[in-house]
């Protein structure tokens, strides 16, 4: 197996892992960091084709994408904290009634 | 095999290893503690890879500040709250047979070769092509091509820093 299939295949399991967290697990924080991991498995993709292609513009792409990911996490971090000061719990269980 | 494919391997099973311990670990602050350490992995790989800037800003801004960012918010919860406790939600069984059937697709995607053997693709055996990625010529190229995509994230952190303060302001009104 070269390096490149190497990396991609830890890529889609990293993708997979985290989407499978995002599925599986209760706690909104904890699902909140399986999304990062998916996110991660993508930039491990886009590292490894920056990479085997020797093009730079995958390597911005991905200081562009840690910029997103930054963004994202100031914003979902304060939602989850009003969130479990409401209903004092972060299982998301508890949070059904926002499917209407 | 080379110590480079030594190490590969290495920060290759550290990461799928953190990922595997998310899944399984019961409180917040170990599956924080687990991504710290698939994070660090994957620095590790793009390390391995010869891509310094990627590497550095991976530990910068993932560990160094989203990561610690979370770890914080976790000290400030409750440790008694019942989702601490129970793992898994009712779905366990379809979620876990959905993401394998995803993950069993992309794989064959790959095995076919589409990917790999995509036109454009180097050498994947030769060495790195670390000159490509050191700072100076990352820098110069961001700079000079992609000046105006990096005003706009300047633009996007301000958005999101604002929303950010309309969220908790909103927390607080309803409170009273």
């Amino acid at each position: 197996m070269d390096r490149t299939q190497l990396l991609l295949t830890v890529s889609i399991a990293l993708f997979s892992l985290g989407l499978t967290g995002v599925m599986i697990r209760r706690n909104a924080l904890v699902m909140l960091m399986c999304m990062e991991l998916m996110l991660n498995g993508v930039i491990l993709s886009l590292v490894t084709f920056a990479a085997a292609t020797a093009t730079l513009s995958g390597a911005v792409l991905v200081f562009l994408v840690f910029v997103v990911a930054a963004a994202e996490i100031a914003i979902a971090i304060p939602i989850v904290l009003l969130l479990s000061r409401q209903r004092r719990t972060l299982d998301v269980g508890a949070y059904s009634g926002l499917k209407g | 095999m080379s110590l480079e494919g030594l190490l590969l391997y290495f920060f290759a099973g550290g990461a799928l290893l953190g990922g595997v311990l998310m899944l399984v670990a019961r409180h917040p602050m170990r599956v924080a503690l687990a991504l710290i350490g698939s994070m660090l992995s994957l620095a590790g790989i793009y390390a391995v890879l010869g891509v310094h800037v990627i590497a550095v800003f991976q530990v910068l801004i993932y560990v160094g500040a989203v990561m610690v960012f979370m770890v914080y918010v976790i000290m400030l919860l409750d440790v008694r709250d019942p989702s601490f406790l129970e793992r898994y939600s009712g779905a366990l069984l379809p979620s876990v047979a959905l993401a394998a059937a995803i993950a069993v697709a992309l794989g064959a995607a790959l095995g076919r070769g589409s990917i790999a053997a995509a036109p454009g693709l180097a050498d994947p055996q030769g060495p790195a092509p670390a000159a490509a990625f050191e700072v100076q010529p990352f820098s110069v190229e961001f700079l000079e091509q992609y000046w105006l995509h990096f005003e706009l994230t300047s633009v996007l952190l301000l958005a999101a820093v604002v929303a950010a303060i309309a969220v908790i302001k909103a927390g607080w009104r309803r409170d009273g």
